[in-house]
């Protein structure tokens, strides 16, 4: 069983939903004893860095992510979720995060580019990883960010996109996993890297 | 490197899709959820639905294919139509929309994009601008469907739209809607080069080039029905032929 974890980031079910689709059984939830218990957790997420984690912080729900992390359960970070695993954000203020994995957020600034980073991007590979397996550069997911991630370590990026930058897509740092754009969103290309998840949990 | 989007556009009565053209005789077409997963299939970016349905007893009819839709396709897909409050925003974005967009009631009230935004963040709003270009060389903004000329100017309204928070403007030309005959590149020139959001052309397409002409010309993502709907121009094809004139496309 895989926690969702709901702490009012908006619908929560596109995961859900997604994740059915390569078999693995999802559960929407903030109940601890269901996060300690799970298999692995998806901290998905859309909206304003500084809410997400003043939500977590309300429902109470860093102890029992810091706790799983250690004990090495797999996190995996979706969009915002990502973005949370990082030290601190600088979006609209300077807040801090969940320190998985060392380095900032930043807001997109270079001339001429859209911001939103909104759209189908495809996905360099940086390291190898079993989250990229069957994943090339023809391969195309669905982002839409104003913010991206700045690692302390580009190590920690396992895949990234082109835009203005090398825009950290998918991240990992031992148990603790991101991912930028939305792969419950992202088609086929999507299913495979969810199926590289599912793989790697079990 | 980031692709330009090529979006499908179905309009919606009482759970059926529909094609108006210039806004009248329309005529019916197909199921929405069965539509969606061809065109996704077919490599659609994105869809678009949008909710003609005139009665507020139809809107739950409404709500149920946007469920319907989450559960069936996976791709990013768009809700119009009769939104008005907050509170519609978050209704069809728990059915499982990833955007939302206004129009009339957005120029009604301002203040709804901004609350949206904050609400449920800038990538989920999308102001879409019904625009007819005036004698005086620049373009009014419409609204009811087309029929009322507001007298805003749609250039300055779609850059109050992004500094109140909009992610994205969807630019309808009413000139060139149901026509065929091309995008307005002149209204999309403009405001891409003006806004640092993201624009998506709509009214116009009629043939392959009509797609290469806006996307060279600034706009992210092209909006289309009919020619998607009657088969006229198959995806596939066009994300080919635009992939051989050097426009960034996802091909599936």
């Amino acid at each position: 069983m895989i926690a969702i974890v709901d702490y009012d980031v908006g619908n929560l079910k596109n995961v859900y939903t997604a994740l059915g689709d390569v078999g693995l059984s999802g559960t929407i939830t903030r109940d601890k004893k269901i996060l300690d218990a799970a298999d692995a957790i998806i901290l998905p997420g859309v909206g304003a860095f500084s809410d997400a984690m003043d939500n977590l912080r309300k429902f109470d729900l860093i102890d029992t992510l810091n706790d799983n992390v250690q004990k090495g359960k797999i996190l995996m970070g979706i969009c915002l979720g990502m973005q949370l695993l990082f030290d601190k954000s600088y979006e609209d203020g300077e807040f801090s995060g969940l320190s998985y994995i060392p380095g900032e957020i930043i807001k997109f600034d270079a001339p001429g580019i859209k911001i939103p980073h909104m759209g189908w991007n495809n996905l360099v590979i940086n390291r190898d990883s079993p989250l990229v397996k069957n994943i090339g550069t023809e391969d195309y997911v669905y982002f839409v960010h104003s913010y991206y991630a700045k690692p302390n370590n580009f190590d920690d990026v396992v895949a990234y996109a082109e835009y203005s930058v090398k825009v950290p897509a998918i991240v990992q740092k031992d148990n603790v996993i991101g991912m930028q754009f939305h792969p419950e969103k992202s088609s086929n290309v999507g299913f495979q890297l969810l199926t590289n998840f599912k793989e790697m949990i079990s | 490197m980031l692709t330009k989007r090529i979006i499908p556009c179905l309009d919606v009565d009482h759970g059926r899709v529909v094609k108006g053209k210039k806004f009248q005789d329309i005529q019916d077409v197909a199921d929405p959820v069965e539509l969606g997963r061809y065109y996704s299939d077919q490599g659609a970016d994105e869809l678009v639905f949008y909710d003609i349905t005139a009665s507020y007893e139809d809107r739950d009819i409404f709500i149920h294919i946007v469920e319907k839709v989450a559960e069936a396709i996976r791709i990013p897909f768009t809700i119009g139509g009769g939104i008005s409050k907050v509170e519609d925003f978050r209704k069809v974005l728990m059915a499982g929309a990833d955007k939302v967009s206004v129009n009339s009631s957005a120029v009604k009230n301002p203040q709804l994009i901004r609350e949206a935004a904050l609400r449920f963040g800038a990538q989920c709003v999308v102001l879409s601008i019904d625009a007819k270009r005036n004698n005086q060389g620049s373009w009014d903004v419409y609204v009811k469907g087309g029929r009322e000329n507001t007298g805003i100017d749609a250039i300055e309204w779609a850059k109050q739209g992004q500094d109140l928070g909009a992610g994205e403007i969807c630019i309808n030309s009413i000139d060139t809607d149901g026509v065929k005959k091309g995008y307005d590149l002149e209204l999309n020139r403009k405001l891409s080069s003006l806004l640092t959001i993201p624009i998506i052309a709509s009214g116009g397409a009629g043939k392959m080039e009509d797609f290469a002409e806006v996307l060279k010309v600034g706009a992210d993502a092209a909006l289309a029905a009919s020619v998607f709907h009657y088969k006229e121009i198959p995806i596939v094809d066009l994300k080919n032929f635009l992939h051989n004139q050097q426009i960034p496309v996802r091909r599936v």
